[in-house]
């Protein structure tokens, strides 16, 4: 899709809400912050003349100029890490990586340092950082391109890692990340970016970190997703309730961390089952230690072993069938739901 | 050559090398000790470059440093007291006891920190000096770093972009000879590290690090081009450690005593002292610096014991910005055995 096909729907500004695609919502929490503080700019590999590896920073430096979209060399650790130093003299930098498999060889800015800056100095300097970058699977991109960090990231105190999955969420959490004090980084997913749904006008639409919500209300299951995985999962809950009237309860995590266990627990409490989904892998992954903290919060309550599914822990294939079958799709998600409920 | 520092100013900065040397020895004793842990890099003999570049220093530049920290921030200002205590783990320490001898802090005079990982700290100090830009500031960045660092790939992607992007930074490559305990030139392709400025357009220069007038004269020319110019730049400031890589380290593994005791005939705190005789200076205004700076560490070793340790119901305290309690409030169910106690009430984004 064409960015200028893409541009939200602006003829009622600030009330209401326009259906848009969650590029053109990201986009739009990008020209919202950009408006509101002259500290933030935004800083990245051909987010400027070439408009974005994905279209996400079009028509921006047409309209804030190049000093505020600011493109880079290919050099993701000095720019990383130059994004660090402008937020601790108060910038406010937005730094986009083309896909989360590049932001490794940054790794030492963003854990060594980013992650460090608050505790490690006593709370004199804060680093109000943003790093926004795409992970996603599917695409036939293969074993160095089709990899979903998360869990590292999210596994690093001193960081704060956000997984919008609808549009709604990726301009209010992309705009939460963007006001907040201390580095956040959010992962977006490719093959969401050309998803639609109704986005909040409101420049103040803001969600708030550490809140998941509720996407689907169930009672037989609770499927604990983020990211992509949560698309799915409520694609295999309505296929469920149609087909075999199962009523699966999908909570998306939306902030990996913080984490909201509450909402988890909750319920969990109230279905007695639980299974997590992710797109990486599940060893000392994201649903390892959800299922953790389920088994403990939730002992009493559970009728079943937590169980979890995510990516097959191979480098992925390039071979289309091989690369399906890796993929937690949605006849696994089907699957693992009919397996928990036995 | 600009015009030689005065008397008055030359007894002055006599004063903090000797600080730094009678610092560094009195750390190496504590350590030995066990009051001091970690890691513990010293500078004695490259108190010429640190006295040297912070004086060309404005009040308001930003300095960062790599590990080797202790020298930088005592010539910056930060009191002994503070330093020693931070090496001791304390609550009056500069960096709270969080941090320790290779993360020292003192923002108050635009120290933004000693950083561990070799190089790490040269995409961070060049985003600083972006900043500078970005909001119009005639200030500079003073980025130190050994000679190690420059064969990181930070320090390409680094130069690069103040080059690029005409930053007011100025890379300071303390040469010491050894990173570790790899001489240069089984280090480096190109020993002479300041040419390797030449690949970003940059100037770069090398300056006796042991002659604090050209230190002075040479950093005060560099960071003046920064600043009014935006020129970036590199200078290599030669030096030698009379200790081992840290106190860990004998130092004798990689190179001769004969080495070292060569060096230490041309120290650079003697050729100071010389230069002060010459103008004028009397036995007695230099020994009563030696007494003052015996007392003044004796005092930061005070100072330090007797600083409370910080609270362990403090542990999170600082890690996230205020308010950010409320965004982890909900974290809480089913969390690690302790993990309540120790981080979400330590503290943590209040």
């Amino acid at each position: 899709m064409s960015p200028a096909t893409e541009r939200p729907q602006q003829a009622e500004p600030a009330t209401g809400s326009a259906r848009m695609t969650y590029r053109e919502a990201l986009r739009l929490a990008l020209r919202e912050e950009l408006a509101r503080d002259e500290r933030v700019f935004i800083m990245g590999e051909e987010v400027g003349v070439f408009e974005g590896s994905y279209k996400v920073t079009a028509g921006l430096m047409a309209e804030f100029g190049a000093d505020r979209v600011r493109d880079t060399p290919i050099s993701e650790e000095g720019f990383v890490g130059a994004g660090v130093g402008a937020a601790m003299l108060g910038e406010r930098p937005v730094v986009e990586i083309m896909t989360l498999n590049f932001l490794l060889v940054a790794m030492d800015q963003v854990v060594n340092h980013a992650a460090k800056i608050g505790a490690m100095f006593g709370g004199e300097v804060r680093c109000p950082l943003v790093i926004r970058t795409p992970n996603g699977a599917g695409n036939q991109l293969t074993a160095q391109h089709s990899q979903s960090f998360d869990g590292w990231f999210a596994g690093t105190p001193g960081l704060k890692v956000v997984t919008p999955a609808n549009p709604a969420d990726a301009k209010g959490l992309l705009k939460a990340a963007i006001r907040d004090d201390d580095p956040v980084l959010v992962i977006e997913n490719l093959p969401i970016y050309k998803e639609k749904g109704d986005v909040p006008l409101d420049p103040e639409h803001v969600v708030p970190l550490g809140r998941a919500a509720v996407a689907r209300e169930g009672s037989d299951i609770t499927i604990v997703a983020h990211s992509f995985a949560t698309v799915r999962a409520l694609h295999v809950a309505e296929k469920l309730a149609s087909e075999q009237g199962i009523q699966a309860e999908v909570v998306d995590l939306r902030s990996l961390r913080p984490l909201d266990m509450e909402t988890v627990a909750r319920s969990v409490a109230k279905t007695n089952r639980a299974l997590c989904v992710e797109e990486g892998w599940p060893s000392y992954g994201v649903t390892a230690e959800l299922a953790a903290r389920i088994s403990k919060a939730c002992f009493d309550d559970l009728d079943a072993p937590v169980e979890r599914i995510g990516m097959a822990e191979v480098p992925l294939p390039y071979a289309k069938n091989l690369e399906t079958a890796a993929m937690p799709n949605e006849d696994r998600i089907a699957a693992a739901v009919l397996s928990v409920l036995g | 050559m600009a015009i030689a520092p005065a008397k008055t100013d030359l007894l002055e900065l006599y004063e903090q090398m000797l600080l730094i040397r009678v610092f560094e020895t009195e750390a190496e004793r504590q350590y030995k000790a066990a009051r001091i842990g970690g890691y513990c890099h010293l500078s004695s003999g490259q108190e010429a470059t640190c006295v040297g570049v912070i004086e060309a220093m404005h009040a308001n530049d930003l300095l960062v440093t790599g590990y080797r920290a202790h020298g930088f921030a005592l010539a910056r200002g930060t009191s002994p007291e503070a330093v020693m205590a931070e090496l001791f783990g304390k609550r009056d320490g500069c960096a709270h006891g969080r941090g320790g001898s290779m993360h020292l802090l003192d923002t108050e005079r635009g120290y933004y920190g000693g950083w561990g990982i070799v190089g790490g700290q040269l995409p961070l100090a060049t985003g600083l000096a972006l900043a500078l830009v970005r909001q119009g500031k005639q200030q500079a960045v003073v980025c130190e770093l050994g000679d190690g660092a420059v064969n990181m790939g930070a320090w390409h992607e680094s130069l690069n972009l103040a080059a690029l992007w005409k930053l007011p930074i100025v890379f300071l490559v303390v040469n010491n000879k050894y990173g570790m305990g790899t001489a240069v030139d089984r280090a480096s392709a190109e020993p002479q590290l300041h040419k390797r400025a030449s690949a970003y357009r940059m100037h770069g220069e090398a300056v006796d690090g042991d002659e604090l007038e050209a230190v002075i004269d040479t950093t005060a020319r560099l960071l003046d081009r920064a600043r009014d110019a935006r020129e970036p730049a590199v200078l290599e400031a030669i030096t030698y450690r009379y200790r081992g890589h840290s106190v860990a380290d004998a130092g004798l593994a990689y190179r001769t005593r004969e080495e070292i005791s060569e060096h230490q005939e041309h120290d650079p705190l003697l050729r100071t002292a010389a230069r002060l005789r010459e103008a004028g200076a009397s036995t007695d205004e230099l020994r009563a610096i030696d007494e003052r700076v015996e007392e003044r560490v004796e005092q930061a070793v005070k100072f330090a014991s007797e600083s409370p340790e910080p609270d362990v119901d403090s542990l999170a305290w600082g890690m996230h910005s205020q308010g950010s309690d409320v965004q982890f409030e909900r974290m809480r169910p089913g969390s690690p055995f302790g993990e309540q106690e120790l981080v979400f009430d330590g503290g943590l984004g209040k």
